[in-house]
């Protein structure tokens, strides 16, 4: 005989594999987080790039 | 980068088919029943976390032998990513504990207290790596940290071994039989998953890690070289650095 009913057991083990989830989840939108930050960053640098080489034809 | 798409797409597979085999083709425990398929999560997070600190420890010795800061950032993405697998080995047992003792946490056990030792030791890294400025002594204090603490990882696992077992069940126990083949197999499956995903995680932290520092390096060539001078006006000044992140120019 099992320790815990079907019914008893599968909300722990739903609860703990979906904690498993959230943590991947969080990790991801974390990253996610950080990729924005890198594209926003990069962007920036692209503009300066920009100004710099018009900078440079002007004179 | 190279390689990284390849080991994610390897890693998503292998953890869906091994929850798949958790779910529809291992058998239930005769005796935990339904409850035991958290083992199949749980035990291969607890593996790759311990593993992952020993990992670093290697990559701390490398460091300290070579000086290299790609040794040491990937020794600290190793133990970050450790220490977000040691928080979940921390819930899903007690998840487990709750179900199976009644309690979420039994203090006279000395797998989990000898856990939580290991999972605090290693949460003390974040503020000793950080309380130091000079980028070169806290590279090497966090080195000595992680060849400490990873040399404590295995001798921990030992006297666990040799210490007499409350109530924690022995996984790779040869007594009373052990575990069938079709469990054994799932429990294999998982553990690859798991191990795949750990080894994705810190991949994918050192390319963000080496593409931000690779960032900082173009904002400084490009804010230092010398800029046009607009008609009528002075050049802008260059806007302050944030503290550059972990030298990890090199680490994929």
């Amino acid at each position: 005989m099992p320790a815990l009913p079907l019914d008893e057991a599968g909300k722990y083990v739903a609860g703990a594999y979906l904690v498993f989830l959230a943590l991947v989840l969080v990790y991801v939108a974390i990253m996610a987080a950080k990729l924005q930050r890198i594209q926003r960053e990069l962007r920036s640098l692209a503009a300066l790039a920009d100004e710099r080489r018009g900078g440079g034809a002007e004179r | 980068m190279r390689g990284l798409r390849t080991l994610s797409a390897a890693t998503v597979a292998t953890v869906v088919a091994g929850f798949a085999l958790v779910f529809f083709y291992a058998p239930l425990d005769a005796d935990q029943g339904f409850i035991q398929k958290i083992f199949y999560l749980h035990v291969p997070l607890a593996i790759a976390a311990l593993v992952g600190f020993m990992v670093a420890a290697v990559h701390a010795i490398r460091h300290l032998r070579t000086n290299d800061p790609v040794h040491d950032a990937r020794s600290y993405v190793s133990i970050h990513i450790s220490v977000i697998f040691g928080v979940a080995v921390l819930v899903t047992g007690s998840i487990w504990a709750r179900a199976s003792w009644g309690k979420w946490w039994v203090w006279d056990e000395p797998t989990l207290v000898s856990f939580l030792i290991v999972f605090l030791l290693y949460a003390t890294y974040y503020p000793l790596r950080y309380a130091i400025e000079d980028r070169d002594r806290q590279a090497r204090y966090a080195s000595v940290f992680a060849i400490t603490a990873g040399a404590f990882v295995p001798l921990n696992f030992l006297a666990v071994r040799l210490a007499e077992s409350l109530l924690h069940p022995r996984v790779f126990a040869t007594a009373e039989g052990g575990m069938p083949g079709s469990m054994w197999l799932t429990f294999g499956v998982s553990l690859l998953g798991i191990g795949l995903l750990w080894l994705t995680l810190v991949r994918f932290e050192l390319v963000a890690k080496d593409t931000s520092a690779q960032l900082s390096r173009l904002r400084r060539a490009l804010e230092g070289s010398p800029r046009p001078v607009p008609a009528g006006g002075e050049s802008r000044p260059s806007t302050p650095q944030p503290a550059p992140d972990l030298q990890a120019n090199r680490a994929v």
